[in-house]
């Protein structure tokens, strides 16, 4: 079925020229692969913090761990830019800001809305 | 044809899983960012009514369908190889009805009828 290709593969991710578009969309595939993997763990919180009151304590004290603050911050920005990227796509689906201008505009919103949420986030719990 | 229209209802499903999880999350943080802090007492409370626990096992539901098509999406992209391919998305589906069975058991176990 896969035929074999001649095209020469150029695949110097430094050379590559990904336009603002492509960059919202491979964040929102990456952002996705990262919140799926972490499904089981938020099962697996959701069922502690309804167990008891010292297992929802558990739950709260597993963040005083940087490594797992870290990772949720990771998460959080992931499901942030899942989300606004997300709804870019629900937009793009509906035939609403197809032009390459918008799009562009949009990709660029979504990128941004996403790093604003993280950063509100990270001064949220600085503060 | 059939092909297509599978095609076409996983495309459909995504959509509206995706719309339904986005709601149900700014909802979700609107109503527990809005009352008095959040405490094991108020979050078993909330929990336990069957309104939000239905919405809750919906949300979950409608995430596992979304992990679903879009990991699919992404390991049909990258593996290309078929006997791999076949091996993974039956170990996907596996874990995602695992997850399924689990998170119902556990809001079944919650909510007061």
């Amino acid at each position: 079925m896969l035929t074999k290709s001649r095209r020469p593969k150029y695949l110097n991710l430094i050379k590559i020229n990904l336009p603002i578009t492509g960059i919202a969309s491979i964040l929102h595939r990456i952002s996705g692969v990262l919140l799926f993997l972490s499904i089981p763990f938020l099962i697996y919180a959701l069922s502690l913090s309804l167990r008891s009151p010292e297992s929802f304590a558990q739950v709260q004290a597993f963040f005083d761990n940087m490594l797992i603050r870290a990772l949720g911050l990771m998460l959080v920005y992931a499901l942030a830019h899942h989300f606004f990227a997300g709804i870019r796509f629900l937009l793009l689906d509906l035939d609403i800001g197809l032009d390459l201008k918008t799009a562009r505009a949009s990709a660029l919103a979504a990128i941004l809305a996403g790093l604003t949420i993280f950063v509100l986030v990270v001064i949220g719990i600085l503060l | 044809m059939s092909i297509h229209a599978q095609g076409m209802r996983a495309w459909l499903l995504q959509r509206l899983s995706g719309a339904y999880i986005a709601v149900y999350l700014v909802l979700a943080l609107f109503i527990i960012g809005t009352g008095p802090r959040l405490d094991y007492v108020r979050w078993h409370e909330l929990l336990s009514q069957p309104p939000v626990s239905i919405a809750t096992l919906l949300f979950f539901l409608f995430l596992l369908i979304h992990a679903w098509v879009g990991i699919r999406d992404v390991l049909l992209d990258y593996i290309q190889l078929q006997a791999l391919r076949f091996s993974i998305l039956m170990v996907l589906a596996l874990g995602l009805l695992t997850m399924g069975i689990w998170v119902s058991m556990i809001l079944f176990s919650v909510v007061q009828l």
